[in-house]
C-alpha cells in the first residue's frame, strides 16, 4: 500500500479505538469527570500517567533535540524523569491523603484562603496553556507531514481533532483511553529503534546498541563523534548545552516543574490509597523510562543515518540534490526542511560551518523522519505517525482537563458561584477547554521554540509557582497564606518577566526588549531554564513574608498533622 | 503525639537519604563531574555521558520503589496503615 494510504489506515484505526474506549467509559458524574472515581489500579494508573505525561515533546521532539545537541540534550532525559522522584517522595502521598479533586483545592484548604486558590488557578492556567502550545507545534508537524500540506494547514486540522477528542471525555474516559495510547506510543517508538539498532550494531536492544560497535568494529558513539567533528559540528558526547552551569539549572527546572504540573499531580488523586500513591509514581516512571532510555539511542542513530545519507562517506561526492530521497522531498513540502545550493554545484553540503547548505532542519522532524531515512518498511513509518499523534493527543487532553477543572471547579464552584449545578459545571469546563485550544492553537502558528523547548518553558512556570507552594504546605507547619501567595506571585512573575524580555511579550518576538541573546542572560542561564531560579525566588519570598505575618490557625496545623500520616 | 513525631522523623531521614542519591547520580555524575567521569569507559559509552543519558534514569526508578518499600515497613512498625 502507498505510504499515505497506509498512514491513514493505521492512524484511523487507532483513533477508532480511542473514541470507542472514551465512549464506553464516559463520565457519568463530576467526580468521575475529574478523578475517575478513585478506583484505578496503580499499574494501570502508572501507564495512563505515562501516556498523559509523554507528550509530543517527548515523542516527537526530544530525540531530535538530543540528535543535534548530543550530550546537551541530557537535560531533557534527566529533567523529565528525575521529577518523579520528587513527586513520589515529597508530594503524591500527602496530596492523596488530603483527598482533594484539584491542586488549587489543596492550596485553598492548606492556606485557608480563596485568594491563594485564585492565584494557584492563574499560575496553573499560564503553565498549562504554554504546555498546550508545545503540543500544538508537535501536532502541526505530524499532521503537515502526513497530509503532505504545509505546517499551518496541518496545525488547523490537528486543532479540530484535539477539540472533538478532549471535549468528549472526562478523566475516566481519558484514563482508559490513555492506557491504549500508551501501548500504541511505546510500540511505535521502540519498533523502529529496535530495527535501526539491529541494522547498525547487530544488537536489537537500543540501550545496548548505543554503547555497541558498528560493522567496522568502531564504537557507534566514537564513530559519530568523529564524523560530525570532521564536518565542523561539535563533538556529540561532550557538547554541553551552553554551559554545565546552564544545564544544571535547566535540569532542575524540568524536575521541579514535573512535580508542579497539575495534570500529573491530579493523577495521584485517582489511586485508591496513600500506599498506592507512592508506588504509582514508580510505575509511571517504569513506563516512561522505556521510552526515555530508548530516546538517546534513537537520537544518536538518527544523526548517524542522516549524516551518512547526505555526506555518503563511502562515495567521492556528497548526495546530489536531484538524487535526494523521497523523505527529503516530503519534508521539504512542509517547509520544515530547506536546502539552498550556496555554491551552485548541485550537491548537498551539510556541515557545521558557514558553507552549510541545509539551511533549515527543524529538530522536531527527526523522530518522524528517522524510519524513512533508515529505509524501514512503510508500516513502521505509519506506526510512528500514529504514535506521535497518540502522544500529542493524550497530553493535550490531560492538560485541557486540568485547565477545565481549575476554571469550573476552582474558580466557578469554589469561589465565584458556589451554587452552580453539576450540569452547569460540566458545561463550563467544556467551554474552558474549547477556549484553551483556540488560544494555544493561535500561538502554535508562531511557536516560541521547538516543541520540547516550549514545553520546557511551561515546566519553568510550574516550577516557579506551584511546586514550592505545595512542598511548603506539607513540610512546613508555619508557612501561612501571606507567604504562600507572595511566593507564588514572585516566582511566576520573575520567570514570566525573564521569558518575555528574551522571547517577546506573549511570545511575540518583536516585543522582546532584551533580545534572545546569550550576553543578556542572567549568569548565562537561558529562558527555558529559568524556572529553577523562579522557584528559589518563590521559596525565599515566601519565607520572608511568612515571618512577618501571623502563623496559620490551629485547624490548619491539625490538617497538616493528618496528611502526614497515611 | 510523640509516636507521630518519630514516625515523621524517620520518614524525613529516609527522604533525605534518597534525595542525596538522586542529586549525586544526576547533578553530580551527569553534570558537575561529567568531564572527569568521561575518561572512564563503559563499553562504547563514556561514563559521564552514560549517567546523563541512561544511568540516572535507572537509579531514579530504583529510588522510588525503594522509598515505597521502606515506607511500607515504617508504616507497619508504627501501625499507621491505610484506611
Amino acid at each position: 500500500m502507498e505510504l499515505q494510504a497506509l498512514t491513514f489506515t493505521i492512524v484511523g484505526a487507532t483513533f477508532a479505538v480511542y473514541i470507542g474506549i472514551a465512549f464506553w467509559a464516559r463520565a457519568g458524574s463530576t467526580k468521575e469527570f475529574y478523578v475517575a472515581g478513585g478506583d484505578v489500579h496503580p499499574v494501570a494508573n502508572g501507564m495512563a500517567t505515562a501516556a498523559d505525561w509523554m507528550s509530543a515533546a517527548s515523542f516527537i521532539s526530544m530525540a531530535g533535540l538530543i540528535a543535534f545537541f548530543g550530550y546537551g540534550g541530557s537535560v531533557f532525559l534527566m529533567g523529565w524523569t528525575g521529577g518523579y522522584v520528587l513527586l513520589a517522595l515529597l508530594l503524591a502521598p500527602y496530596l492523596r491523603k488530603h483527598g482533594s479533586f484539584t491542586v488549587p483545592e489543596f492550596i485553598s484548604d492548606r492556606y485557608y484562603s480563596k485568594t491563594a486558590r485564585v492565584v494557584a488557578v492563574v499560575c496553573l492556567i499560564i503553565a498549562s496553556v504554554t504546555y498546550v502550545i508545545g503540543q500544538m507545534k508537535g501536532i502541526g508537524v505530524a499532521f503537515s507531514r502526513f497530509l503532505e500540506v504545509d505546517y499551518d494547514q496541518g496545525l488547523t486540522v490537528g486543532m479540530a481533532i484535539v477539540f472533538i477528542y478532549a471535549v468528549m471525555g472526562g478523566m475516566k474516559g481519558i484514563t482508559y483511553t490513555q492506557i491504549a495510547q500508551y501501548v500504541i506510543m511505546i510500540i511505535a517508538y521502540t519498533i523502529p529503534a529496535i530495527f535501526i539498532s539491529f541494522m547498525l550494531t547487530g544488537n536489537p536492544i537500543p540501550q545496548l546498541g548505543l554503547g555497541g560497535t558498528l560493522e567496522d568494529g568502531s564504537h557507534l558513539l566514537d564513530k559519530l563523534d568523529q564524523i560530525i567533528t570532521d564536518l565542523g559540528f561539535k563533538e556529540y558526547t561532550t557538547n554541553a548545552r551552553l554551559s554545565l552551569f546552564n544545564m544544571f539549572f535547566y535540569t532542575l527546572s524540568l524536575m521541579i516543574g514535573t512535580a508542579g504540573l497539575p495534570h500529573v499531580i491530579m493523577r495521584f488523586f485517582t489511586v485508591p490509597s496513600v500506599k498506592a500513591a507512592r508506588s504509582s509514581a514508580g510505575w509511571a516512571l517504569v513506563f516512561i523510562a522505556i521510552l526515555y532510555t530508548t530516546a538517546p539511542a534513537v537520537a544518536a542513530m538518527a544523526r548517524l543515518n542522516l549524516m551518512a545519507t547526505i555526506d555518503q562517506p563511502d562515495q567521492e561526492q556528497n548526495l546530489a540534490y536531484k538524487d535526494r530521497p523521497s523523505w527529503f522531498k516530503n519534508w521539504e513540502k512542509t517547509g520544515l526542511l530547506q536546502f539552498e545550493d550556496k555554491n551552485g554545484d548541485g550537491f548537498i553540503q551539510y556541515t557545521g560551518t558557514e558553507n552549510n547548505e541545509m539551511v533549515k532542519v527543524d529538530r522536531d522532524i527527526m523522530v518522524l523522519a528517522n524510519p524513512e531515512i533508515a529505509g524501514l518498511p512503510n508500516w513502521v513509518i505509519a506506526l510512528v505517525a500514529a504514535g506521535g499523534l497518540a502522544a500529542a493527543l493524550s497530553t493535550a487532553a490531560g492538560l485541557l482537563l486540568a485547565i477545565a477543572s481549575s476554571i469550573s471547579h476552582d474558580l466557578l464552584k469554589g469561589v465565584f458561584h458556589p451554587e452552580i449545578s453539576e450540569k452547569e459545571e460540566l458545561k463550563a469546563s467544556r467551554i474552558a477547554m474549547a477556549a484553551s485550544i483556540a488560544v494555544a492553537g493561535y500561538f502554535g502558528f508562531n511557536p516560541p521554540d521547538f516543541a520540547a523547548g516550549t514545553v520546557a518553558l511551561a515546566f519553568g512556570l510550574a516550577a516557579s509557582s506551584i511546586f514550592p507552594a505545595l512542598m511548603m504546605g506539607i513540610f512546613s507547619k508555619t508557612m501561612n497564606k501571606e507567604g504562600a501567595i507572595a511566593g507564588m506571585l514572585a516566582g511566576i512573575g520573575v520567570t514570566l518577566l525573564y521569558v518575555f524580555q528574551h522571547k517577546g511579550i506573549m511570545f511575540i518576538q518583536s516585543t522582546a526588549f532584551l533580545g534572545n541573546m546569550e550576553p543578556n542572560w542572567f549568569m548565562g542561564i537561558e529562558p527555558n531554564a529559568f524556572g529553577a531560579i523562579g522557584a528559589i525566588v518563590n521559596f525565599s519570598v515566601a519565607y520572608l513574608v511568612a515571618k512577618k505575618n501571623p502563623q496559620p490557625p490551629i485547624e490548619v496545623r491539625e490538617m497538616i498533622e493528618r496528611i502526614r500520616l497515611p | 503525639m510523640n509516636e507521630q513525631n518519630t514516625y515523621w522523623k524517620e520518614n524525613i531521614s529516609l527522604i533525605i537519604k534518597c534525595l542525596v542519591i538522586w542529586f549525586v547520580v544526576s547533578y553530580g555524575f551527569g553534570i558537575i563531574l561529567v568531564d572527569s567521569l568521561n575518561t572512564i569507559h563503559l563499553g562504547g559509552y563514556k561514563l559521564g555521558f552514560w549517567f546523563a543519558q541512561q544511568g540516572s534514569i535507572y537509579i531514579f526508578l530504583i529510588l522510588i520503589f525503594y522509598y515505597a518499600f521502606k515506607m511500607g515497613e515504617i508504616d507497619q512498625k508504627y501501625g499507621t496503615l491505610d484506611e
